[in-house]
């Protein structure tokens, strides 16, 4: 078994529950000991370097000095995320770089009794530890189910193979980690030019057609070269393909239907691991033709519908102001007096 | 951000603006790491190498010559930061080995203490999200779309509904926010940091 820390990252409980359940899943078969980080927190994305930067890189260095704290005996963190990965790796190599920012962080780190020394970690993608650690003649002896006929784009986007400060890839616009994954699994795959290029990240919050412009062109390329479906590493680049297809298709009067999966979901199905398990049906552009290509049983297509009300709501009240009848007319009031 | 803004490429420098000399020093001082601004050697490599260029008013090049003529205002007023999708094209093909992405970061927060920025919709995303994270040490994707398209999108929100529901009957997305078991550690932690910020 190899050890690892997991800093899983906020969308891995939400918006890409089927990457962790997949995950998870084949976690075991891999060998791959995954001890999740106790208590991390939000790594402020793309959002909090534009805000205040020390506060950003004191939030990032949290989780930092409490997985080294809690390390036990191995030294790498695994981030399934593109954006925490970078992040993760961003602080520490700047931390480094920079020793005034180091000072500074850990000054702030002090007051919560925390500390962490550049560079006593390291950290690494997912896709990195799947590929280099573990190997593909171990992937391959796990596959009993090969993907045969199925042709994927594969699609890491941009925050993994770049910036690349530890110089862990094998290019920063053309790496062939993940294809040599996918050709282990038994897929055909596709030469998808678009590979790195970027989803357009918050992009869909802030200029939503300079997003839809971004999404189109990376679900057209791989439609036009007959991909079944794509293969991501990176939550974000999920959401915006899959949950932003719709909105993208009516944008452009286009009919695309391009699903796309985690790559951890296509090792589980090559691994023969059940459908469910592995978060199939969570897409909101159906991959059920992925799983007919290799005769597996979708699960059932209508999940239960949510309960209007949650009875014993776990976490905690909503902020204000969300949706209400009155802020919406407020809101329609100051656009239509706009 | 919907507006097409051409910019003809001989633009004259107003020549009313006082030449601030220290801004391209500034820039680089409060940017993380060493950001290497100065080294640029005006190749444009970063503007054609940018998937969301032609959205921008100034391509990033153009932005670093503004920034060494100390054209502040004008510098400070560009969509260019709030338009990068921080993909690192540009940074891994800089010859120069410019933190360019890191630089955008810098110029978005000076832009919102100088109150420079022409469209609030990017500062009020992040302003929205960071302030989850402040209070919850996670972020909260139903409160901020809900905040966010309530304030910037009323018109978009019935297109979104099917995405939204769709989000929520699958559990994809949370209906209440979940917060850190130690968040008393992380907003003390963040307070001190923002402090020492404020003495640099």
């Amino acid at each position: 078994m190899s050890d690892y820390l997991l800093y899983p990252g906020c969308s891995m409980e939400t918006g890409a529950r089927a990457y962790y359940d997949s995950l998870k899943a084949i976690s075991e078969p891999l060998g791959l000991n995954l001890k999740e980080i106790d208590d991390w927190n939000c790594c402020g994305a793309t959002e909090y370097f534009g805000i205040r930067l020390t506060p950003a890189y004191a939030l990032i260095a949290r989780n930092l000095a409490l997985a080294f704290n809690q390390s036990n005996g191995t030294r790498s963190v695994v981030a399934p995320c593109s954006a925490c990965y970078l992040n993760l790796e961003k602080a520490d190599y700047y931390m480094r770089e920079q020793p005034k920012l180091g000072r500074m962080v850990n000054e702030a780190l002090a007051t919560g009794n925390l500390s962490y020394v550049p560079g006593s970690l390291e950290i690494r993608h997912l896709l990195d530890v799947i590929i280099y650690d573990i190997g593909l003649d171990v992937i391959e002896k796990n596959v009993v189910r090969p993907l045969t006929g199925l042709r994927i784009a594969p699609y890491l986007g941009c925050m993994v193979p770049r910036p690349d400060y530890d110089h862990r890839w094998s290019d920063h616009e053309y790496p062939v980690e993940l294809d040599l994954l996918l050709k282990a699994l038994g897929a055909e795959v596709i030469d998808y030019p678009l590979k790195t290029e970027c989803c357009g990240g918050h992009m869909t919050q802030i200029s939503p057609e300079t997003a839809f412009e971004m999404i189109r062109r990376l679900i057209a390329t791989a439609d036009e070269r007959e991909a079944d479906a794509m293969v991501t590493v990176c939550p974000m680049c999920q959401l915006n393909i899959d949950g932003y297809q719709g909105e993208t298709n009516r944008f452009f009067g286009t009919k695309y239907h391009m699903p796309i999966l985690f790559f951890t979901q296509l090792m589980g199905l090559a691994f023969g691991i059940e459908p469910k398990e592995l978060g199939f049906g969570l897409e909101l552009v159906s991959a059920k033709n992925v799983l007919d290509a290799i005769g597996v049983q979708a699960p059932p297509e209508t999940p239960p519908a949510p309960p209007r009300r949650p009875r014993k709501p776990e976490g905690l009240p909503m902020p204000a102001p969300l949706i209400n009848e009155n802020n919406i007319k407020k809101a329609l009031k100051k656009e239509v007096t706009k | 951000m919907t507006d097409v803004v051409l910019v003809s490429s001989s633009r004259a420098p107003d020549p009313n603006q006082i030449e601030d000399l220290t801004l391209l020093e500034e820039v680089a001082s409060r940017t993380a790491g060493v950001s290497r601004l100065e080294m640029c050697i005006q190749c444009g490599t970063c503007g054609g190498s940018c998937p969301s260029a032609a959205d921008m008013d100034h391509t990033p090049r153009r932005l670093f010559a503004m920034l060494r003529a100390g054209m502040r205002e004008e510098a400070l007023k560009s969509n260019t930061p709030w338009i990068c999708v921080s993909c690192y094209h540009c940074v891994v093909r800089c010859p120069q080995n410019v933190h360019i992405a890191d630089v955008m970061y810098t110029l978005k927060g000076m832009a919102m203490e100088a109150h420079l920025y022409q469209d609030s919709t990017a500062p009020d995303f992040s302003q929205t999200f960071v302030g989850m994270v402040e209070e919850y040490g996670r972020s909260f994707e139903l409160g901020l779309a809900s905040q966010h398209y309530l304030k910037h999108f009323p018109l978009r929100l019935p297109s979104m509904l099917p995405m939204g529901m769709g989000m929520l009957s699958k559990k994809r997305m949370n209906l209440t926010p979940k917060r850190i078991k130690n968040i008393k550690q992380l907003k003390a932690i963040l307070k001190r940091a923002t402090e020492l910020e404020d003495v640099e």
